[in-house]
Formats: structure tokens, C-alpha cells, sequence
């Protein structure tokens, strides 16, 4: 398969970037989108040009790392599917691609195509944990958890923190990510009893790192590549009050 | 006193770990803050071991190469962690799971390591359950469990196929409380370049910020690496693409001993490859061998059809046909093995690559007849989703095809009871060391080691480190400290300025994958290690002379950080060799070819190679020392599976 690729390159966080033209060809449809960008990588060290930047890391969609605004939409088109396990066939042959880094100032762009996300670590170390000693815990079965809450706990809890959410949001909102961590630990018992607090400090801290709030747009769970609920959010307004 | 001297206490094996813990130093908690301590790496030992220390009140300066703590490669494994609780009541103990931990490590492990994993695995549980790990749970809201990777017993939680995920979230929030107290220091986008050894003693890193390629210093009173295994050397593996060996690697050249380099685990559940230059390989859960029945066509003419259309009798399901009692459950290692033979024989399904079609059939249409859709895709839903998002085939409707894959370590740097290095004041720690899984390791039980290490193990051996020993202040500027930065420093000028510039990275690392998988994978011989050795050491000629990086160093240049890490591999692939060599018997995850018995089956040598292999490094050749294994509890016994 042949493409064009319009791609983001950007020095650094205090340069202005541009779209930079690519063609590529002989991309077989089962690459994933990232080895088609390894592939183009490949052409550029020959070529003796520095490399284009994108975040990766496990390539089997769990590490979160890898991102990209495809065509203008975070991880491509498809739902529920991460950047690196996007695949070429997806797209039909010569068809032209735009390629940009996650938008958002919080995010600032470090070069070309990779952001700083640490505002999202940041607003977990501001509460989003049980604040449970570490090597003395109780019996783990003295603890019940009915299923459904364990389930939905687990459904909330698979937030990988990759950011799209964000990318998405004309707010530049992290509402999705932060309602998903605060629903993951209210719905046991043994997060139940700090949720409150924990709540609020973690929209507090979402705030101040510059994130916008939440409008009902919706599209957070749409680009969302672990099919995050809305729910969650509502979940999470109701522990707020 | 021998270097290698592993500190393991004696008496009866029940109470050696906590009679040590009660021998061990303290440090009294208004002195701790005293005493910095250096981690490399957060997955499930790093991070578990930043919140325990953090807790107990110690500095700690925390370095990973990832943009955040929390995408360490820990989040890939899938299927679960072991304990022992019992909790089905199928006669489990912590003496059975430890039995079968040094059983299904062939007898290449330390009992009192191996008791004391056992030993810890159910607080592990607990710890994990109070910081919100959901684990999978019963209608009756008890912890559920399941038999995995040929256990006979129920005896791991797990967290749908996100085990890994759920527990590295626990462990790093648990580390993000302690980054909020002021305990721990984290640097995100940061790679170790070299250890900083003073008299003798691990004292500090030098660290490459990877957004701007600007060297710094970091001094401490010992140094932790925890930073994973090295499966990467194959180019193609379960691992994520940045996991490498360089951190271990730089500790082996500051006198940490390299044990078991040629103890790799090759996993049987693999999505296959499909193409010629692809970048990795995509693991399936074991747990899938629960339920799945493995299969490849009897005739080779068979391999092109339709699966649907070759008929029950046309199928052969080795495995069950081969190892009646274990049948689909049968370890790792003779399941890969078992599956490569099918397709070197010419029994393979799916793409043709090099000539060869890698892959047998899963099949699940049975179970779904059996327990019907709607509990399959209960069991399985996401893995499912993965491998139908991956190969484009719906594994309800078709079976998946499956080929082995490099996946995890056992090898890794030599540590005693302690977990400390043969360098003083250097530990290590996960998949980094070497320590409890022998010569192969079970399902389930690499999570289980992290975090034993990192929650419950370190913070009492560190203490007792710190405790019995003085540090002096090092300036900034002392000759030590001058010198690792200078030895870092030159390394990426060379990297950057090789004298004909003209392969990328990447060129050389698929040519040394394809040479260890092709020497040094599941079956070994003699010639062709010897061969593989001369090999990589060309090809390590030609790295040094047309590596070709570009763009500049002080900038975020992955190309650059590329290179440093195969640099790293290929010596790691010549001692992976170099260890497969001398090792003249079949032994765990590998089969020496010259060491079969008349059925075809691996022969261990229990009178000449019941010993660790743990390795020097020396200018000219690395130094073999044998550390001889003594069994006190457990006879050796043959494995067989029939």
C-alpha cells in the first residue's frame, strides 16, 4: 500500500511546528500503524534526517504510551483500539493520513509527536489511592466485595491513562480519567470510606493542571481506546454532591 | 568467604525467612530519612519497593525510562499471580506452591528463595485487596480463582486478562502517595547509563534525561535494579519495545555477577508473525490452555484448507495425544517445543514467512458447545477481543492460530538471600535477578516474585544493608562520580560518530534476534552456539563501525537510545551463548540436542549441572563461578508429563 503522510514535526515545546509531507509505499496492510511510522523511521536514517518522535511502548495496547490524532481523530477512527494496534488495512490504499501530537496545553508538546502527559500522574498523587500502609494488610477474603461492584470496578478501573479523552474534548477536559479513577475505588469497601475527599481533591488537582471541565460533549468515551463509561461520571457527581 | 556466598539462613526451611528477618539490622524510623536510596524502574518491584520504602521514611530517587511510573511492563501480563491461600480447598499449601516452583523450575533454584516466595505470596493478596486491586470475584463476593499453566490446584487471582495492569495500578499509587508525602522523588523520561561504584560499594547512577539528553549524577547509599528482563535480545518477543538489558548490563560491568543468561522462557501462546519486518510478537494468555484445544492438520497437504473443512480425523491434538494426563495444560516449554516441532515438520498453518508456516491451531468450539457463549466470553471476552483486533480472524467462529514466542528472564543478575548483587550496596530485584525460577517458570508466578521482592523482602534486607555499614559524603566532583559520567559520556559519542555510519539500530538487532532464536531458543547444539558466538562477534565489529544514529544527542533522540540498547544486547547475546554452551545438559525451558533421552525427551544432568552459572565479567572473556544447589526438602526427580 502507498500512503501520504501529513506529519507534525516540532522541535520542541518552544517552537512552532508544522505538518511535514511524506510518501510512503510497500506497507503491507497487517502493519500496525506504528511499524508503518518505524517503517518511514527506517527511510529517514538512510536519508541521514533525524527521526520523527512518537510514544510507544508495549505495542499491544495496555501501556497507555502510545497516542497520535489521526485524520483528526486520538488513536484513528476505529473504537476502542489504541494507535499500536491500529492496523493499515484499516485505511484504503493511497489515501492520505494527517498526523498530529495529543492537543491540549496541559499536554505540551515535547517534540514532534510526543506530549507530556505527567499532569496525569500528578492528579493520582493528589489522592487517587487508597491511603492503605504498605506489608500489613488484613486478609484479603475478610473483605467481600459483591460482583457487580467488583466488575464495575474493574470496568473503571481499566483506564490506561493514555490521554485521548483529553486529546478529544473541546474543553480539553480530563473529567473521563479522573471520574473513572475515583469510581474504581468508591465502588469497593475498602475505597469507599475516603471517596469523598478523594473526589474532590482530584478535580481540584484537575484544575489546576489547566484542564477544562466537563460540558456533556461526550466524545471522551468515544476516543476512549478502553471503552470507558459515562457512567463513571455520573457515578462520580453523585459522590461530589 | 566466598563472592558467592548467598547469606541463606538454615534450620527448618518454615522458619528460615522469618528467623533472618528477626537476625536483620533495623534502622530505628527518626534515622531512616537519613539514608537515600536509588531505584531503577517502577514496574511491580520497583514501585512496590518505592512505596514501601517511602513509607517506612527513607529518601528515594526513582528513574524510569517511560513517560510515567505506571507503564512499565508489568501492565502486560495477563493472566494472574499465584498464592497459596487454598481458598478452593483443593489441598493446596505453601509447600505445594513450593514444590511446584522448584519442580517447575527443573531444580535450578534455591529452596530457601523459592520457600520464602511461597511464604509471602499470600500477603501479597491481601496487600493488593487493600489497595483496590479487583481482582475477580464470586456471585458470593469471595475472591475467585483459577488453575493456570499446568497447575493442578485453583490457586491463582486474577483481574479478567488485566492481572498485571490491575497490580502495577495498585503498587503505583501506592508509590504516587509517597511521590505527594515528599518521600520519593520520581523521574519520568530517564535512563540509567552507568552504575557509580566507590570503594567497592554501588553509590550512584549517571541518568539521561531523555527529553534533552543532559547527563546528571545521582549519588546514594545503594542502588536498586529493578528493571526487567532481557528477552528483547531476540528482537522478536512478548516485551514491550523498550524493555532492555542496559541497566543489568552496566551492573555486570561493575562486578555484579550475570547468572543463567541462557535460562530464557519461550511461551507457547503467541499471536504468530505475519510479516517480515515486524516489530513484535503479541502474547495470548496461558490461561486459554484452560479451555482450548490445540490442534495441527495430520496431513501437510491440510495446512491451506479452511480449518473448518478438515474433518475431526484429520486433526491431530498433539498435545493431548502426546501427554495423555497433562495434555493441553502441559508447561511452557514442552508445549513450545511440542508446536515448533509440528512446524518444522511441515504441519504449520497460517502464512508462509521464510518459507515456514509458524502456527497450530487453538480451538474453542468445543468449550463454546460445552458451557456456551455467553460463559466464554465471560472467561475470555477481552483476549478474545485483542486477538480478533490484531489478526482480523473471530477466534468464536474460527479457531486462533498460536506459535511460540520469547516472553520472560529467569536469568538475570546473581543475588543472595538478600537480594544484593555480588557488588556491595547493589541489589536487584523482579525479573532483573535471577533468583527463584530456576531454570523456567511457571504461569503466574512473575508477578508474584516482583512483588514479593519489592513489598515484603527488600525493605528488611536494604535496612539491614544500610544498618551495618558507613557512608561516607561524596562530593559532586569526586573522581568516581567524574569518571562514570566521562565512560557515559564517551559511549554516546561513539554511538553518534561511528567511523562508517550506514546501519540504523534496529539492522542490527533483527540480525542478532534472528542468530539467538535460530542458536539459542528452545533447542540448542553444540555447533550451532559455537557458531552463533562467531557470529555475534562480527557482528558486533560491524555495530561499532557503521552504527548510524542521527540527529543530535542532546535532544530526545530515540534513535540514540536505540542504539545504546542493542550495543548492550549483542554482549548479552554472546554470554546468552556462551552459557547455552557450557551448559551440557537439557535442562527447563531448553533442550540441548546432544542431551535427549532415547524418547525424545530433555535429560537433565543432575551430577554435573545442578549448579547456578553465574558469570564475571573480564576484559578478555567473562569468568564462570559454579554455585552448586543443594536440595535438603525436595529430591530431584525427573519431569514427565506423559
Amino acid at each position: 500500500m502507498i500512503f501520504t503522510l501529513h506529519i507534525w514535526r516540532q522541535k520542541n515545546e518552544n517552537t512552532q511546528g508544522r505538518f511535514v509531507l511524506y510518501e510512503i509505499d510497500n506497507i503491507n496492510g497487517d502493519a500496525s500503524f506504528l511499524e508503518m511510522l518505524d517503517q518511514l523511521n527506517e527511510h529517514l536514517i538512510t536519508q541521514g534526517e533525524d527521526c520523527i518522535v512518537f510514544d510507544y511502548d508495549c505495542r499491544e495496547g495496555i501501556c497507555g504510551a502510545c497516542s497520535l490524532v489521526i485524520n483528526g481523530y486520538p488513536h484513528g477512527q476505529k473504537s476502542a483500539t489504541t494507535t499500536c494496534q491500529l492496523y493499515m488495512r484499516e485505511y484504503k490504499n493511497q489515501s492520505e493520513l494527517w498526523i498530529e501530537p495529543w492537543r491540549a496545553s496541559s499536554f505540551p508538546v515535547i517534540k514532534d509527536l510526543t506530549v507530556d502527559r505527567s499532569a496525569f500522574d500528578r492528579i493520582i498523587q493528589s489522592g487517587g489511592y487508597i491511603s492503605v500502609h504498605t506489608g500489613c494488610a488484613p486478609e484479603a477474603n475478610n473483605t467481600l466485595v459483591e460482583k457487580y461492584a467488583a466488575d464495575e470496578s474493574f470496568n473503571a478501573a481499566t483506564c490506561i491513562g493514555c490521554g485521548a479523552c483529553v486529546a478529544v474534548c473541546p474543553n480539553a477536559s480530563a473529567t473521563l480519567f479522573v471520574a473513572a479513577k475515583i469510581t474504581h475505588l468508591a465502588l469497593l469497601p475498602q475505597g469507599q470510606i475516603e471517596s469523598k475527599n478523594r473526589a474532590k481533591k482530584l478535580i481540584l488537582k484537575m484544575q489546576s493542571e489547566g484542564f477544562g471541565g466537563c460540558s456533556n460533549h461526550r466524545h471522551c468515551t468515544r476516543a476512549c481506546p478502553k471503552d470507558i463509561s459515562l457512567q463513571n461520571i455520573t457515578r462520580m457527581n453523585k459522590i461530589l454532591g | 568467604m566466598s563472592q558467592l556466598n548467598a547469606n541463606e539462613p538454615v534450620g527448618p526451611l518454615e522458619n528460615r525467612w522469618k528467623k533472618h528477618v528477626f537476625d536483620l539490622a533495623l534502622i530505628a524510623p527518626q534515622n531512616r530519612k537519613k539514608y537515600k536510596i536509588i531505584v531503577i524502574g517502577t514496574g511491580l518491584a520497583g514501585s512496590s519497593l518505592c512505596a514501601t520504602l517511602g513509607q517506612a521514611g527513607y529518601k528515594v530517587s526513582s528513574f524510569c525510562f517511560q513517560d510515567s511510573a505506571r507503564r512499565a511492563h508489568s501492565i502486560a501480563a495477563q493472566g494472574g499471580i499465584n498464592a497459596s491461600k487454598n481458598y478452593q480447598n483443593d489441598g493446596d499449601s505453601v509447600w505445594r506452591l513450593f514444590y511446584d516452583t522448584i519442580k517447575g523450575g527443573d531444580f535450578r533454584a534455591r529452596e530457601s528463595n523459592v520457600y520464602r516466595l511461597a511464604e509471602l505470596s499470600n500477603r501479597i493478596i491481601d496487600q493488593a485487596v487493600a489497595q483496590g486491586v479487583p481482582f475477580a470475584r464470586e456471585y458470593s463476593g469471595y475472591l475467585a480463582n483459577r488453575s493456570f499453566g499446568g497447575t493442578q490446584v485453583s490457586r491463582t487471582f486474577y483481574a479478567k486478562g488485566q492481572t498485571g495492569q490491575q497490580l502495577l495500578l495498585g503498587a503505583y499509587s501506592a508509590m504516587s502517595r509517597q511521590v505527594e508525602n515528599g518521600r520519593v522523588t520520581h523521574h519520568a523520561r530517564s535512563e540509567m547509563l552507568e552504575i557509580i561504584t566507590i570503594n567497592g560499594k554501588a553509590r550512584g547512577v549517571v541518568v539521561r534525561n531523555l527529553v534533552t539528553g543532559e547527563l546528571s549524577t545521582h549519588t546514594a547509599d545503594c542502588v536498586v535494579l529493578c528493571t526487567g528482563g532481557y528477552v528483547n535480545a531476540y528482537y522478536l518477543s512478548t516485551n514491550a519495545k523498550g524493555c532492555n538489558a542496559s541497566a543489568t548490563w552496566r551492573g555486570f560491568k561493575q562486578g555484579a555477577y550475570f547468572a543463567n543468561p541462557s535460562f530464557t522462557q519461550i511461551h507457547p501462546t503467541c499471536i504468530p508473525p505475519t510479516l517480515e519486518n515486524q516489530s513484535k510478537l503479541t502474547l495470548m494468555s496461558e490461561s486459554l490452555r484452560n479451555d482450548g484445544r490445540i490442534w495441527a492438520p495430520k496431513q501437510a497437504k491440510d495446512c491451506e484448507k479452511n480449518p473448518k473443512d478438515i474433518k475431526q480425523e484429520d486433526r491431530d491434538y498433539f498435545l493431548e495425544r502426546l501427554y495423555p494426563a497433562f495434555a493441553n495444560l502441559v508447561p511452557r516449554d514442552v508445549a513450545s517445543r511440542a508446536v515448533k516441532h509440528i512446524c518444522d515438520e511441515g504441519r504449520g498453518v497460517g502464512i508462509k514467512i521464510h518459507g515456514k508456516r509458524l502456527g497450530v491451531y487453538l480451538d474453542f468450539s468445543d468449550v463454546i458447545k460445552k458451557i456456551g457463549l455467553a460463559q466464554v466470553e465471560q472467561k475470555y471476552g477481552n483476549l478474545f477481543e485483542m486477538y480478533q483486533r490484531i489478526t482480523d480472524d473471530n477466534p468464536y467462529l474460527t479457531p486462533m492460530k498460536i506459535y511460540p514466542a520469547p516472553h520472560y528472564s529467569m536469568g538475570g543478575l546473581w543475588v543472595d538471600y538478600n537480594l544484593m548483587t555480588t557488588l556491595d550496596g547493589l541489589f536487584a530485584a523482579g525479573e532483573a535477578n535471577f533468583s527463584d525460577h530456576g531454570a523456567n517458570r511457571l504461569g503466574a508466578s512473575a508477578l508474584m516474585q516482583g512483588l514479593a521482592d519489592g513489598y515484603f523482602i527488600l525493605p528488611q534486607t536494604i535496612a539491614n544493608y544500610l544498618a551495618r555499614n558507613t557512608f561516607d559524603k561524596i562530593k559532586p566532583n569526586h573522581e568516581k562520580v567524574e569518571q562514570a559520567l566521562n565512560a557515559a559520556k564517551a559511549r554516546i559519542e561513539q554511538l553518534m560518530n561511528a567511523p562508517k555510519a550506514r546501519h540504523s539500530p534496529e539492522y542490527f538487532h533483527q540480525k542478532l534476534g534472528k542468530i539467538l532464536w535460530e542458536s539459542c531458543g528452545m533447542s540448542r547444539q553444540r555447533t550451532r552456539l559455537e557458531q552463533a558466538i562467531d557470529e555475534i562477534e562480527v557482528l558486533q565489529l560491524e555495530f561499532w563501525q557503521t552504527i548510524k544514529v542521527t540527529g543530535i544527542d542532546q535532544d530526545l533522540n530515540q534513535t540514540l537510545e536505540r542504539a545504546g540498547r542493542v550495543a548492550d544486547f549483542i554482549e548479552l547475546g554472546a554470554l546468552m551463548c556462551k552459557d547455552a554452551l557450557n551448559r551440557e545438559e537439557s535442562c527447563g525451558a531448553h533442550v540441548r540436542m546432544e542431551h535427549l533421552s532415547s524418547e525424545g525427551e530433555a535429560k537433565r544432568d543432575d551430577k554435573n549441572y545442578s549448579f547456578v552459572a553465574a558469570w564475571a565479567y573480564q576484559q578478555q572473556g567473562a569468568k564462570l563461578h559454579e554455585q552448586y544447589l543443594h536440595f535438603e526438602f525436595i529430591k530431584p526427580s525427573v519431569r514427565n508429563y506423559k
